[in-house]
């Protein structure tokens, strides 16, 4: 059964979608990253979309709530690299994403993240 | 077959005689309209090749046959016109009378050659007029049909016009909109926008509404939607040039731009900025 990979870098976590996304496989990442940041003790999680090119309002929903997630579990969320095709398609699907943290590329995500875990 | 037979008799008898009278008389109206959009020649050309393809057509094995090749290369060569001269400005009733004209000099061949047979002549006229209102109907058809091409082009062209998206500093993106905001424009705009975000790696993206002449739900939903979709992909938004009578509109429907960052003008927008992105300015 295939599965997103989830690379810890430090104190943070890198989960890329490298395939197009489906429920079942959306709802094991949620799964897998989740255990991974108890695991790990993360302060911060990447989640990595440049290469999804198509969501529906479930991997929308799923993503966000995987965002929310981390959150609770005491590790900053970043979600970066959306396609602007994905971008748009999330708004006119009414799912603005409140509260989730976003970045251009995993570059610009990691220094969001260093730069908020230094100021806890 | 026999009425058409005088209708090709004439034209095959008469073809240069006609031709003159007939370049005679478009030239006296090319002459009356105030702009010269044809030259003589061209026109003269344009006659002589008309009439070399309508004599085939109607000395053709089957002249009421709309399909055949014959009246397909005259239809052709009709459509040809009728395109260039949509083009170059003529107007539909200059067009059509390019065929109807032709009418005066080819009945009055007609009726030299019925002599004083008034019924062959009635005939004639009758089948020839039929046959020339029908070109005459391709003419204007075809016209209009150029002219619509033009004018979606224009539209798609003003489209692509009043979307540019500039860079103005490294990280910072500018995008000046001039226009009514509809669903259409807002996804052309939203598209080349954040196309330009990823391809330029901008942190921050200026909308300018200065150039928006009215702003209602409709506009501020679309704008909203923007604003998200920037956030979405990493980057932030800031939207400027918000006039006070827009300012005023948009607290009085009660829009909600709460998470939205608004400055005055694009001054504002853009030493704000310089600033998140950690710029700083001197003078």
């Amino acid at each position: 059964m295939e599965r997103i990979p989830i690379l810890r870098i430090g104190e943070f976590l890198l989960a890329t979608i490298q395939v197009d996304m489906h429920d079942q496989l959306a709802l094991q990442l949620q799964d897998d990253l989740t255990k991974a940041i108890q695991r790990h003790g993360a302060k911060g999680v990447l989640i990595d979309i440049s290469a999804l090119e198509m969501v529906d309002s479930f991997i929308g929903r799923t993503i966000s709530d995987i965002s929310n997630m981390g959150r609770i579990l005491g590790a900053r969320t970043v979600l970066v690299g959306m396609q602007p095709a994905v971008a748009i398609t999330l708004v006119e699907l009414g799912l603005s994403l409140p509260g989730v943290a976003t970045a251009l590329d995993v570059d610009r995500g990691m220094t969001m993240l260093r730069a908020v875990l230094a100021d806890d | 077959m026999a009425p058409s037979a005088t209708m090709a008799n004439s034209l095959q008898k008469h073809h240069k005689q006609l031709l003159s009278e007939w370049v005679k008389h478009l030239q006296s109206e090319v002459a009356d309209g105030r702009k010269v959009r044809i030259s003589p020649q061209e026109l003269s050309t344009q006659a002589d090749e008309f009439l070399q393809l309508l004599t085939d057509v109607v000395t053709g094995a089957n002249p009421d046959d709309r399909r055949s090749a014959q009246f397909k290369a005259l239809q052709g060569f009709l459509e040809n016109m009728s395109r260039s001269r949509a083009q170059q400005g003529f107007t539909s009733a200059e067009t059509a009378t390019f065929i109807f004209s032709f009418k005066q000099p080819l009945f009055a061949a007609l009726r030299v050659e019925a002599g004083n047979d008034a019924n062959l002549l009635a005939n004639e006229i009758w089948n020839a007029t039929r046959l020339l209102d029908e070109l005459g109907l391709i003419t204007v058809s075809t016209y209009q049909h150029a002219r619509e091409e033009i004018i979606s082009r224009q539209q798609q062209e003003m489209l692509e016009l009043s979307t540019p998206v500039v860079k103005l500093w490294e990280g910072i993106l500018a995008l000046p909109m001039i226009g009514t905001l509809d669903s259409a424009r807002t996804q052309v705009v939203m598209e080349s926008l954040l196309q330009k975000i990823v391809e330029t790696g901008s942190q921050i993206a200026i909308i300018d509404i200065t150039g928006v002449p009215t702003v209602d739900t409709l506009v501020a939903q679309h704008l909203l939607k923007t604003v998200t979709a920037i956030r979405l992909m990493g980057a932030d938004c800031i939207i400027s040039g918000v006039r006070p009578q827009i300012a005023q509109t948009i607290v009085h429907l009660g829009v909600d731009l709460a998470g939205v960052t608004t400055k005055a003008n694009l001054a504002d927008a853009l030493a704000l900025a310089l600033k998140r992105t950690g710029n700083t300015l001197s003078r």
